[in-house]
């Protein structure tokens, strides 16, 4: 609320040939608050995160890293500014270990040698940081992980890289209740160091456990962006479904009167 | 004297240093959860010996041992190419007459052209690489399954020797240098030698990486496990060297025939170079990557295309040595070279070391022991006296024997979670 958002967009308009999936879409992230970035499906979240990391290049509007205007063309742009993605699926090797997978792509060397030792280093000092305990040893195989221990590893693997803004893709979509609560402690003290973090979730408890802010999208347009301490349970739910809430989001008659219909892939209820 | 160095590992690692028991019963552990690695391979290996020595004394021989290597030499070589595809999930059935076009290109080179042999390998070489980048081309960027492309290789390449040989003629090669791959031996004291710089060659690899461990504080391996791999080596090495030194010849004072033969010191050093590129280069990480699971590697800014083009060019071009090395055997390139079951004991000879066919799981050592064990095959097999058709069922059962291991240890490893 004080000081200049890390990240910042403006006015991002996304179309897939006929099909406009994000509009005139507003969304900022804040060093040290967790955001929760909720929608039903077919809003638009994984489309804006696309957008953000690089993968999608956005029709129009601004991104404002750190206060400063940035162009994010592809995903190497968006890493070297310092924004990770940890994708819910299919981000780790079951046939590596955990060293090995942290550091997959972008591996320490000494000459055509890899550095081992300096990897297995700086991968126990950042799970040190994270106060990591569950693992029991950094050359483990993935494969012997279980799923909270699985995600702890692919966030690690995101803050590695001293990144300031992580974006988590349903990260406790798959886990039990302990793993759950495993995981979202994690993105807390993620967001305690002083990083800006942003959740897509579909769980309303782990939001409001864990979200400092919460960014709703209906329909590809960002209705709210409120804090959670200002917002009810229900609220949110009735953002996500219906687009608006008493005087949240959009205003009753311009609401569902301007949709065209074909730009609404997701079902409603 | 090792003990109180295990003790002082303690305090600097974060969990307390594993012991010699931690490290058995871990590996014990692992074997349970189905990670066999090569132990299918050493066990088969010990057990036919065993069964052959009994049946056919002479398996046991000097002679008879010099011929294993010279028996399984080209199979093992093509094996340790086929690994790089196997562990990407592909695999290449025309490896071997890729080899034998490589080897009617060297034949072709060096007695028809009558260039000198440095030309017919550099040549033969540069046939397999573009084999490879072909092949690797239509798999990568094609997106053709390497089952159909390297099948379709099978039949063309075959035809392509044909070709070469003038319709089925066979040319020998007189060139002592490529002749002497298969057929000269190594000075029992220059073997001595290059077994004394093998084994402290990995002894100082061994101990420097023990004592860089130590002092930044990871967790190492027990100094005693250390010692054991390294005195292991030296033991195997130096039996092997003992008994290939001996006289082999049946009368000594017409032509000598002692040393080991010119290949095994080949074959050891591809076993070192591409062990080395697959468990200590940023490349070879990339190789298990993309076989593990591709689209992370993808997500990780591994360049999948590339990564699988390049272990096509490495098997065609450890394809082209094998031919070399198979012309050596025969002095002379037919167009069977490479043919017939060749294919089949180098794929048999990776899966039965432990390389498994669902990919992201191999290491080169596979190649070599996979080869021991279809060079054993073979040769035991030839001293009983077997009818040929016998001997295709027998290689056929064993081959499926090791696929089906490593497709039992792979569903046991699904369920305890380990691989």
């Amino acid at each position: 609320m004080s000081a200049t958002p890390l990240l910042e967009l403006r006015g991002i308009d996304k179309s897939f040939g006929p099909v406009q999936v994000l509009r005139d879409v507003a969304l900022s992230a804040h060093p040290g608050e967790v955001t929760a970035l909720v929608g039903d499906n077919g809003a638009g979240k994984s489309t804006l995160v696309k957008c953000i990391s690089g993968i999608y290049p956005t029709d129009a509007g601004e991104f404002l890293f750190e206060g400063r205007p940035v162009h994010i063309n592809n995903p190497r742009d968006a890493a070297a500014l310092g924004i990770e993605v940890v994708y819910q699926d299919l981000a780790l090797c079951d046939n590596l270990d955990i060293v090995q997978n942290m550091f997959l792509g972008r591996e320490k060397r000494s000459g055509i040698v890899l550095d081992e030792p300096t990897m297995e280093q700086m991968a126990a000092e950042t799970l040190a940081g994270l106060s990591v305990r569950t693992v029991k040893s950094l050359r483990q195989h993935v494969s012997s992980l279980s799923g909270g221990q699985r995600q702890t590893v692919a966030i690690a693997k995101a803050v590695l890289w001293n990144s300031k803004l992580v974006i988590l893709d349903e990260p406790t979509a798959a886990l039990g209740v302990a793993q759950t609560a495993q995981v979202l402690e994690l993105v807390r003290r993620l967001a305690d160091k002083g990083l800006a973090v942003v959740l897509i979730s579909h769980n309303m408890n782990d939001v409001f456990a864990v979200s400092d802010r919460i960014a709703a999208l209906y329909l590809g347009q960002m209705v709210a962006q409120v804090k959670t301490t200002d917002i009810t349970h229900s609220q949110v739910v009735e953002l996500i479904t219906a687009g608006r809430s008493g005087n949240l989001g959009l205003r009753a008659e311009s609401g569902n009167g301007s949709e065209p219909a074909d730009a609404t892939p997701g079902a409603l209820r | 004297m090792t003990t109180t160095v295990v003790q002082q590992e303690g305090p600097a690692a974060v969990t307390p240093a594993p012991t010699v028991g931690d490290h058995v019963r871990s590996y014990v552990a692992r074997v349970r959860g189905g990670d066999l690695g090569s132990l299918p391979a050493v066990i088969g290996l010990v057990v036919l010996c065993l069964v052959f020595a009994i049946v056919r004394p002479v398996f046991f021989s000097a002679a008879n041992f010099a011929n294993l290597f010279t028996q399984g030499a080209a199979v093992t070589v093509i094996a340790m190419g086929l690994i790089f595809v196997l562990l990407l999930g592909e695999i290449d059935l025309s490896a071997g007459f890729a080899s034998g076009v490589c080897a009617a290109i060297l034949a072709n080179v060096v007695t028809v052209l009558g260039y000198p042999w440095y030309v017919a390998v550099l040549a033969a070489l540069a046939t397999g690489v573009v084999i490879g980048l072909t092949l690797g081309f239509l798999v990568a960027k094609v997106g053709i399954p390497s089952f159909v492309v390297t099948l379709a290789g099978f039949l063309a390449f075959q035809g392509v020797v044909l070709l070469l040989m003038k319709e089925g003629t066979n040319i020998s090669i007189s060139d002592g240098v490529i002749v002497g791959i298969e057929n000269d031996r190594i000075p029992p004291a220059i073997g001595w030698l290059l077994a004394a710089v093998a084994v402290l060659g990995y002894a100082a690899a061994q101990l420097l990486r023990h004592r860089n461990r130590v002092t930044r504080g990871l967790i190492t391996d027990p100094v005693v496990v250390v010692l054991a791999r390294i005195a292991g080596l030296a033991v195997l090495i130096g039996l092997a060297v003992l008994v290939l030194n001996q006289e082999r010849s049946i009368n000594p004072l017409i032509t000598s025939n002692k040393g080991m033969p010119v290949v095994v010191p080949i074959i050891g050093v591809l076993l070192v170079f591409w062990t080395f590129v697959l468990n200590r280069t940023a490349y070879g990480r990339h190789l298990y990557a993309v076989g593990g699971n591709q689209e992370a590697a993808r997500r990780a800014g591994i360049n999948v295309d590339r990564i699988k083009i390049s272990a096509f060019v490495i098997c065609s071009a450890m394809a082209a040595i094998g031919g070399i090395i198979a012309a050596s055997k025969d002095r002379s390139v037919d167009p069977n070279t490479g043919g017939s079951n060749v294919l089949l004991y180098a794929v048999g000879a990776a899966v039965i070391g432990g390389t498994s066919l669902f990919g992201g799981k191999g290491r080169m050592i596979n190649a070599v022991l996979g080869g021991a064990v279809v060079a054993v095959i073979i040769n035991g097999m030839g001293l009983l006296d077997l009818s040929s058709g016998l001997k295709y069922i027998f290689t056929g059962l064993v081959l499926l024997l090791a696929a089906g291991v490593d497709a039992l240890s792979r569903r046991r490893s699904a369920a305890t979670g380990t691989r």
